[in-house]
């Protein structure tokens, strides 16, 4: 039981706070599409690691073995996978149209814009 | 066929009518699909609601492979009652937004529709399935499907409301996953009847607190529990009428219920409420959101903007509800989240009248509407009345039942709160009522015409619905509390301190 016997999830951990500083801190609209997918990224490589049993084989049937690594985190995370995909695609498309509507995709700068449409 | 079989039908009949919905071309065809689908699955989940009303469990397991390995549907009298509520408005609101669709998306109808029912299928799912991962999935399907719902308003704005609520939606879905994890890891389990067997079992640990807090602030964020409302205001602010509509309706409740079923089924309240102080940090929130959603609404010049931040006050009765930990708490809550759909729905729609005759929501320029548009504005007064609590409306009969879990819980300031938070919704209500019919209507403002009769009826019809519920409460509190009932099992006794 070294540190280092929990190296997927010291990495876990931070990544999780890289994805969340980023998307929290960060006000250009790319760099928070990036921050998120570095924290659901970091989300599917718990589920990963929790599947792997020590010693386990691939877990597919054949002769001689007997201890299998869990397969169904790799399903779910798949499914989880496209989620993520789904999810940064959509916020991708919105920059977009932002960029074509305010002529930014900055926070600051939006928020101005915003302000001007407040006073209309 | 037996109940059972079709009650799936429920989520998969919007699910697939929607891709199809893409392909069919003009105006008419996707929208009558829509309707047809939507009425469809209320028709099923009204007979779903009858045939657990007396306390039984339906079961499904997909693809015929038993839980806990397969996935299930597994359905009481809370989730049909949340199924309900979410096919009722949806059945009702479609046939009534087609004019006011075909003025804000005047182009590829198709594809907005499909999205609506996706959103819809969405909502069921997590509403009807047994399995903890399915519910992370399907939050997942309605969201993504909302904020290009959202992002479909005509105002600029409404594409940025859609990718502020984009990224708070996913960082809660996350946490929602990440709470998933840590009880899959501790259990191996995803089914949740499952996982309530084996919870228990494994004791107190760092790991489940963990577990139970992400997910709690994962599913506090669509619920839009102060202070995790901010995507809120601004979505139901720029979204189309019918989407505001709907999503007021229906969309916060979903959340609430999945909450409820995790902290009380999966989790259970001796372990959720003596783990974590989830009473205690619900009701502060929920009285910080009562007050700070009234507050603010109250100083909106925007009439949708002031309905959200209604909204977020609204939240707080539900949560407030639960926080009592008891069953006449629950159902408190259970009943306000029927019926604040109700009052919402109403009010969203009559408000969309407004928009659509008179092309503007900000208040200023609603100045002696009242005159013009009498049947919208009476409309909107009678359901801000259900909204306020006055009797005999829906709104009266939660705050009368949320009153009594109050007094029941010996927590007599409570009432006080209570009252105050309505006078304040008398306040913006009557705020809305002063200037549309006391005001003089200015020269200079451009003529309205009353709405047709078509587009009246069924806010008139939601409107009745708000004084039927008022008067007849045996079908509200009867699967109100027939919900608290499924939910806890009756397994609340003792645990007050």
């Amino acid at each position: 039981m070294t540190v280092l016997s929990f190296f997927n999830y010291w990495a876990v951990i931070v990544l999780m706070m890289i994805g969340y500083y980023c998307v929290i801190v960060r006000g250009n609209m790319i760099k928070k599409i990036i921050g998120l997918g570095i924290f659901q990224t970091s989300v599917f490589i718990l589920f990963i690691s929790a599947g792997k049993v020590i010693g386990g084989s691939t877990p597919v049937l054949r002769d001689g073995v007997s201890v299998y690594s869990n397969p169904l985190p790799h399903v779910l995370i798949l499914t989880a996978i496209v989620v993520g995909i789904a999810t940064t695609a959509l916020a991708l498309a919105l920059t977009v149209r932002i960029r074509e509507a305010f002529g930014s995709i900055d926070d600051d700068v939006i928020d101005a814009a915003q302000q001007d449409d407040e006073g209309r | 066929m037996n109940i059972t079989e079709i009650m799936p039908f429920i989520v998969l009949i919007p699910l697939l009518a929607g891709p199809v919905c893409v392909l069919l071309p003009g105006r008419g065809l996707p929208w009558l699909l829509a309707t047809i689908s939507a009425s469809a699955a209320f028709i099923l989940a009204a007979l779903t609601l009858g045939s657990v009303f007396e306390g039984e469990t339906l079961r499904y397991a997909f693809g015929d492979w038993p839980p806990p390995i397969g996935i299930e549907y597994r359905v009481d009298a809370a989730n049909a009652f949340v199924a309900l509520l979410i096919t009722g408005v949806a059945a009702i609101l479609l046939p009534w937004a087609k004019p006011l669709v075909d003025e804000e998306i005047p182009e590829r109808q198709g594809s907005f529709y499909a999205l609506f029912l996706i959103a819809l299928a969405g909502l069921l799912g997590i509403t009807l399935t047994g399995d903890v991962f399915n519910v992370f999935v399907f939050l997942e399907i309605s969201s993504l499907a909302t904020y290009g719902l959202i992002a479909h308003g005509k105002d600029r704005r409404a594409l940025l409301a859609a990718f502020r609520y984009l990224i708070m939606g996913t960082v809660g879905a996350t946490f929602l996953l990440i709470g998933i994890a840590f009880i899959y890891i501790l259990t191996g389990s995803l089914n949740m009847v499952d996982l309530a067997e084996r919870l228990p079992a494994l004791g107190d640990s760092r790991a489940l607190q963990v577990g139970l807090g992400f997910i709690v602030v994962g599913l506090a964020i669509k619920l839009a529990l102060f202070p995790l409302h901010h995507w809120l205001p601004n979505a139901y602010t720029y979204a189309p009428t019918l989407i505001t509509t709907f999503l007021a309706a229906t969309a916060t409740k979903v959340a609430l219920y999945v909450m409820l079923r995790f902290i009380f089924d999966v989790f259970g309240p001796q372990y959720s409420f003596t783990a974590l102080p989830l009473a205690a940090v619900f009701m502060a929130l929920a009285i910080a959101g009562m007050f700070a959603g009234s507050w603010m609404a109250i100083f909106q010049r925007n009439i949708k903007r002031m309905l959200a931040y209604s909204s977020v006050a609204q939240v707080g009765y539900m949560v407030l509800g639960v926080s009592l930990l008891s069953l006449a708490g629950l159902t408190a809550a259970f009943l306000h989240l029927f019926n604040h759909g109700l009052m919402k729905a109403a009010l969203f729609a009559s408000v969309g009248l407004i928009a659509y005759q008179a092309g503007s929501l900000r208040i200023d320029d609603l100045r002696g509407i009242g005159r013009q548009m009498p049947w919208t504005l009476t409309a909107f007064a009678l359901a801000g009345v259900s909204l306020i609590g006055v009797p005999p409306t829906a709104g009266f009969i939660s705050k009368w039942y949320l009153i009594g879990a109050a007094v029941e819980a010996d927590q007599l300031w409570l009432v006080a709160l209570i009252l105050i938070t309505s006078l304040m919704a008398l306040i913006y209500i009557a705020r809305i009522v002063e200037v549309a019919w006391l005001q003089p209507r200015p020269d200079d403002a451009p003529a309205v015409n009353e709405a047709s009769w078509l587009l009246l009826l069924p806010v008139w019809i939601l409107v009745a619905a708000n004084f039927y519920f008022g008067l007849d409460t045996r079908l509200t509190v009867g699967a109100a509390s027939a919900a608290a009932q499924a939910l806890t099992g009756g397994a609340l006794e003792g645990l007050l301190p």
